[in-house]
């Protein structure tokens, strides 16, 4: 613990280092952080909604570790989520509550069965999975891409003479996430409500449940797993599925909350796929640690945009994140032994 | 007659594309036979990238930048090396971490500019048979190279005969690194004369899906890359030819080829078996 402690500190002053010998003030920047993340109930209200798919996208990291299977595709399962979640509110005429439900739960199945796919190539033809679920990122962005470019598929429509962007069109009101509860100036979106039930649920389904316990024992030991009846085939191919279908929530979540234009555009990920797994790691995957976690990291992202006022480029929060997670995951490690405890 | 100009053309920025790939493949190939799946290759080309042009735009010389792109590479691989086989922390960890370092640094450094615009200097290209002889000699012919193999198979028998695993892990990163810095430098000073924000735009992943697609074998990785360059330079030339073909398949076919290479020949693969697998000696 001390040593955790030891090495974010010394992460820190590497980034305010940084900032010293660019010419930039590491008050300032601190103090930019602070103003656009905490300060007041509308940079709350900021972070709270980056919170909410990241912290999705890192308890679904947690329950594909937990089985042992390394799932680094959430980037391209976010965006396939947003796709479908995307596709079923423009093409699908329902009353409210009923369509943003149907939105989510699209995301969801979608990215799930996108992810499967992975240990569908894995039981097949002993496919890494690591390898596929990268790979498939790509491919997932193709797809969005071709998605949005294409005029029969979900490219917006032309309105008069006005140039169509590679976009879709926006999503009807009754498809958004609403805010709960009337709060002045602070906005409690349902995403946050939906990640915090998401987290609470994986670590119940590990901890409390028989299927949490295989796929405990199968990331334990997957000799021992597979001699004491685990169906291996099926334990990693729910826990990938699942740790898909988080993602593609997340992805459906990003895409029908205030931070996006409520409109699937092919960086419509902002790559928090890749700061969703970096969340999973700080929290050695127990999905309530990530809850802090993921806040801490919508921080960044919140009061990053603030950064540029002062001077230092929005980019040092990536920086501090990348140092955060060395610094969290370095002292486990011993000379010449395994990391993973 | 113009279609065999326009052939020409195709032909000629695809080799240009491909050999950014071919020097980085050539590393990768090399650190994937002695075992580490490394990703971290998108860092170590961007970084050389950026490290190249800065180098060469303070002292003037192509050879410098080249050489300070190489450095920064092996730099790279050093910390992958000490993190992942010293310390042991999961090898994909550490590529993830230092992808998204290296990317926030160059980006933080650049601030959103473009900097360093010089004339192009495609002579680098000269280098690349000579690397690829080297590298084949290396993995196949000398003993250094056999240690390697013997890791990437089987570490435990390496260990067992006296072969220093998590060394020759880390000596296999310093190269990979060295080269696809080498190929990142060629991609920044030799094709672009310029660096901008995240240049590399994913290739370290396509150098990835290079060695898949060829199944760890140096000449089809090196076909692999040709084939990716090829995809590229057809996807920039269509349009000003006049022909409409799907842009999002062309730029998704690198990545699915290689996962169909893995599908149709996973039995026939010289997949090494310990790829991506830490070695911990068993304590006594």
């Amino acid at each position: 613990m001390t040593r955790t402690a030891a090495w974010s500190a010394l992460a820190l002053l590497m980034s305010a280092m940084l900032i010293v010998a660019t010419g930039g003030s590491p008050g300032e920047a601190m103090q930019a952080l602070v103003r656009g993340s905490v300060a007041d109930a509308t940079a709350v209200s900021v972070t709270l909604l980056y919170a909410a798919p990241l912290l999705l996208i890192a308890a679904g990291a947690c329950v594909s570790a937990s089985a042992g299977v390394f799932n680094i595709g959430q980037e391209g399962q976010v965006l396939i989520g947003a796709l479908a979640g995307a596709a079923a509110g423009l093409r699908l005429a329902l009353p409210g509550p009923a369509l943003i439900a149907v939105v989510l739960l699209a995301g969801a199945l979608a990215a799930g069965l996108w992810a499967w796919l992975s240990a569908l190539m894995h039981r097949l033809r002993g496919v890494d999975i690591v390898v596929s679920t990268l790979l498939m990122t790509f491919v997932a962005q193709q797809v969005v891409a071709l998605a949005v470019n294409t005029p029969w598929l979900l490219q917006e429509s032309r309105l008069g003479r006005a140039t169509v962007l590679p976009q879709t069109n926006k999503l009807p009101p009754g498809a958004l996430l609403g805010s709960l509860g009337g709060y002045p100036g602070l906005q409690l979106n349902t995403g946050l409500l939906i990640a915090v039930a998401a987290a609470v649920s994986v670590a119940v389904l590990l901890t409390r449940t028989r299927w949490g316990f295989r796929v405990t024992m199968l990331g334990l030991n997957p000799t021992a797993a597979a001699h004491s009846g685990v169906r291996v085939t099926v334990v990693t191919g729910s826990a990938l599925a699942i740790s898909g279908a988080l993602a593609g929530l997340a992805g459906a979540v990003l895409l029908t909350s205030p931070l996006s234009t409520n409109r699937l555009q092919p960086g419509g990920s902002l790559g928090l796929g890749w700061d969703g797994l970096l969340v999973a790691l700080i929290a050695r995957n127990r999905p309530l640690l990530a809850i802090p976690v993921a806040l801490l990291f919508a921080v960044l992202r919140s009061g990053g945009s603030f950064l540029a006022a002062t001077g230092v480029p929005y980019y040092l929060a990536d920086i501090v994140k990348a140092l955060l997670v060395l610094a969290f995951v370095a002292p486990r490690a011993r000379w010449g032994r395994p990391a993973v405890a | 007659m113009n279609l065999l100009d326009d052939l020409g053309t195709v032909l000629a920025s695809g080799l240009r594309l491909t050999a950014p790939l071919a020097f980085a493949a050539c590393g990768e190939y090399l650190a994937e036979r002695a075992g580490t799946l490394n990703i971290s290759v998108e860092a170590m080309m961007l970084g050389a990238a950026f490290s190249s042009v800065a180098v060469a735009g303070a002292t003037g010389s192509v050879t410098t930048g080249l050489a300070a792109g190489m450095l920064t590479g092996a730099l790279t691989g050093l910390i992958h090396g000490n993190l992942a086989h010293r310390l042991t922390i999961d090898t994909f960890v550490v590529g993830l971490v230092l992808n998204a370092l290296v990317l926030g640094l160059t980006s933080f450094l650049i601030a959103g500019t473009t900097f360093g615009s010089r004339p192009p200097q495609r002579w680098p290209l000269l280098l690349l048979p000579g690397i690829v002889l080297l590298t084949w000699w290396l993995v196949e012919r000398s003993r250094w190279g056999l240690e390697l193999r013997a890791v990437g198979e089987s570490p435990r028998a390496a260990d067992m005969t006296g072969i220093r695993v998590g060394l020759r892990r880390r000596q296999a990163l310093l190269w990979c690194g060295a080269l696809a810095g080498l190929g990142g430098a060629y991609l920044a000073v030799g094709e672009v004369g310029s660096f901008n924000q995240n240049m590399t735009a994913g290739r370290g992943y396509l150098v990835i899906a290079a060695v898949i697609f060829g199944g760890w074998r140096l000449g089809r990785t090196l076909v692999g890359c040709a084939v990716f360059g090829l995809a590229d330079a057809l996807r920039l030339a269509l349009p000003a030819l006049g022909v409409t073909l799907n842009s999002q398949l062309l730029i998704a076919a690198p990545y699915l080829l290689a996962l169909l290479a893995m599908l149709l020949f996973a039995t026939r693969q010289r997949r090494p078996r310990a790829l991506g697998k830490p070695f911990v000696r068993q304590e006594p």
